[in-house]
């Protein structure tokens, strides 16, 4: 059996996830390590592009063809204390693993949810399928993962469809659906991005006491870094499906030790920073070009053509190197930084 | 209203009629613009600020209100006279995948503008087209391109080169920068600043991201439920909100800092049904400091000085008042 330190519940280990187009390969993820401990939260960071999403549903095992893990060990330790490979699991096996271990909520609640079946339906269907309970029971546990979400007056929200629900209140739907047998891990991928920020606020808080109350790890994939400040105890920004640098959240925001985190940072409005003492706007300062595409990286270092930074060194592809206490980087320079 | 004022909006209201009711989405919304300024439209879905950006420029006709724009009210123009005034007011769209037609070049569709507002032919309109993708930042050669071609950013910049290919004097920007990267939304930004500046553009812009706003406009409008809460300067408003809501929206945003220490106010519930909204004040459902008297009072907005305006009942009283302070 494979060895796992006890406080962690995940542990990533040079995945990747290739899609295969005809004779091109996009390598989305490739080689991202990082460890999740027991009940705490991992931030994974990134723009459009930088394969955070598909690193999380490789974790759920949800790719789509021509998407396949190629390399590398998801490694998990299950509720009983086992300690399984994702990334070679039978899809049998698998399906015991996906909703009662780990479990997965979206962006968009209304495509996760069907729009034929009451929300109530869909929870006790949820829970009868990994657990022998009566309709009865499944109903009284369903009502009670409503309460736990902060929905008002579950009784009658059970029997609504998700139609005659708010965007706010869809998304609580759906953690009740995602939490209803006690997953060990939550995987939430941009789960406020659809939503107000009144509304965020409330989810992030429901998110923050729902952990702390039942203990369980969150992954957290978000493009914002607000969001990351909030909820995250470690986090890892992705760029071009590699990790470019990992840390403890309150050490990344205090000292960014690469270009472009850094850049990331820089981009948010700030009126503090971004106004003179007259209150006339400064320009921001934007991180120049674009994300290129994973089919079409630059050799080297994949964010040199856009670094302030650079220096000859960075036509060799870096190494994730040691930057500070747990803080790694991956960036020739990140002592300069 | 003063020379400067470019577009003065007042008592604008929107009604839509549904199977299950009349929803006002705009309630008697009431702003200025001034010349040169960027004023920024803020609030939650449902909060009418897309509809009343789309009726300023009777892109949506309202049901009631003035629109004032450089002393002709828009309203009472025929549609023929309002076509002449369309040149002089634009817009420019959040999603840049669905505002370019994807089956004409971006020479087409910049040319179409042109060919509209100031008809030039042979090198003359080619010039005009490569001078205007020149100024939003994209290079000559993109003219022969298509949509499909471009990212998010380069079409948003498409977007805004055809809003301005007609010269505008007022440009209603609607969540220009929401759909992009935070890495491009900075380079957007830069450029609608560039413009604003060298061509001295008025502009409205529509968004939720109120750091975006904070940075951008120089002025801010709150909406709630198809309502103005709380007008004035974006210094004012963000150094000290009045309107409870204005506070729990500001106190909601996530900063990029967790050491940051920020009083975070959770507002219970969601925004109620635009079918069936609150009686009296329209926040009142929702509000920490609602009182009796919000239940049958519509709060008119009054000015608090330094040209700022809320509409609460409460709004001199000191609860509310300290607890925009501690944002």
């Amino acid at each position: 059996m494979t060895e796992l330190p006890d406080h962690i519940v995940l542990k990533v280990s040079d995945l990747r996830t290739h899609f295969e187009l005809g004779s091109r390969v996009a390598k989305s993820v490739d080689g991202v390590s990082f460890d999740v401990r027991r009940g705490e939260t991992v931030a994974v960071v990134g723009e459009s592009g930088s394969g955070k999403s598909v690193a999380s549903l490789s974790i759920m095992r949800l790719l789509s063809s021509p998407g396949r893990i190629v390399g590398g060990s998801i490694l998990y330790r299950t509720s009983q204390g086992q300690v399984i490979d994702i990334a070679t699991l039978p899809e049998r096996k698998m399906r015991a693993i996906r909703g009662r271990e780990i479990a997965m909520i979206f962006q968009e609640p209304m495509t996760s949810l069907n729009p034929l079946y009451t929300v109530g339906d869909q929870i006790v269907e949820m829970i009868r399928l990994h657990e022998p309970l009566s309709m009865a029971e499944a109903r009284q546990r369903a009502m009670k993962m409503l309460e736990l979400v902060e929905i008002p007056a579950a009784d009658r929200r059970l029997d609504e469809y998700p139609h005659q629900m708010s965007g706010g209140m869809r998304q609580r739907v759906m953690i009740a659906l995602a939490l209803s047998c006690n997953p060990n891990l939550l995987i939430a991928d941009e789960p406020t991005t659809a939503l107000d920020v009144t509304i965020q606020a409330q989810i992030l808080d429901l998110l923050r006491r729902l952990q702390r109350e039942i203990g369980m790890s969150i992954l957290f994939i978000t493009h914002n870094l607000g969001v990351v400040a909030e909820i995250a105890h470690d986090v890892v920004v992705m760029y071009t499906g590699r990790v470019v640098e990992k840390s403890p959240v309150a050490s990344l925001f205090e000292h960014q030790k690469h270009p472009y985190t850094r850049g990331l940072l820089a981009c948010i409005p700030n009126a503090l920073r971004d106004r003179d003492e007259t209150g006339g706007r400064l320009r921001l300062n934007p991180i120049p070009g674009n994300v290129p595409p994973v089919t079409a990286l630059p050799p080297g270092c994949s964010f040199a053509p856009r670094c302030s930074y650079r220096i000859p060194l960075c036509d060799e592809a870096p190494p994730l190197m040691t930057a500070g206490p747990s803080h790694l980087s991956r960036c020739w320079r990140h002592e300069a930084l | 209203m003063s020379s400067e004022t470019l577009l003065s909006v007042q008592g604008l209201t929107k009604q839509f009629q549904t199977r299950s009711g009349t929803v006002k989405a705009v309630d008697g919304v009431s702003f200025d613009v001034k010349r040169g300024t960027i004023v920024g439209l803020v609030g939650e879905s449902g909060s009418g600020k897309t509809t009343a950006g789309r009726c300023t420029l009777r892109l949506v006709e309202p049901n009631d209100g003035k629109i004032v724009f450089d002393g002709v009210d828009l309203r009472m123009l025929s549609e023929r006279e309002m076509r002449t005034y369309r040149s002089r007011l634009q817009i420019i769209f959040q999603d840049p995948y669905s505002s370019l037609n994807p089956r004409l070049r971006i020479d087409q569709i910049i040319g179409e503008a042109i060919d509209i507002h100031r008809p030039v032919r042979g090198s003359a309109r080619q010039d005009r087209i490569a001078e205007l993708l020149q100024r939003v930042g994209l290079s000559p050669d993109a003219a022969r391109r298509y949509p499909h071609e471009f990212s998010g950013g380069q079409r948003q910049r498409i977007g805004i080169a055809r809003a301005l290919a007609v010269e505008p004097d007022f440009i209603v920007a609607d969540e220009p920068v929401s759909a992009l990267d935070v890495s491009v939304q900075a380079q957007v930004l830069n450029l609608i600043q560039d413009l604003q500046q060298d061509f001295g553009l008025t502009m409205l812009f529509i968004a939720h991201d109120l750091s975006v706003v904070e940075y951008i406009c120089d002025e801010v409008v709150v909406m709630y439920l198809g309502r103005v809460m709380e007008r004035g300067p974006s210094r004012e408003i963000y150094a000290m909100p009045r309107h409870p809501y204005t506070q729990a929206l500001l106190s909601a945003a996530p900063l990029p800092d967790p050491k940051a220490s920020r009083q975070r106010i959770v507002l219970k519930g969601d925004i109620p049904s635009p079918l069936n909204p609150p009686s009296g004040c329209v926040f009142r459902t929702r509000c920490r400091f609602a009182v009796g008297a919000c239940t049958e009072i519509v709060p008119p907005l009054k000015d608090v000085g330094k040209n700022h305006s809320v509409a609460c009942i409460r709004h001199g009283d000191s609860e509310v008042i300290s607890q925009g302070l501690t944002l």
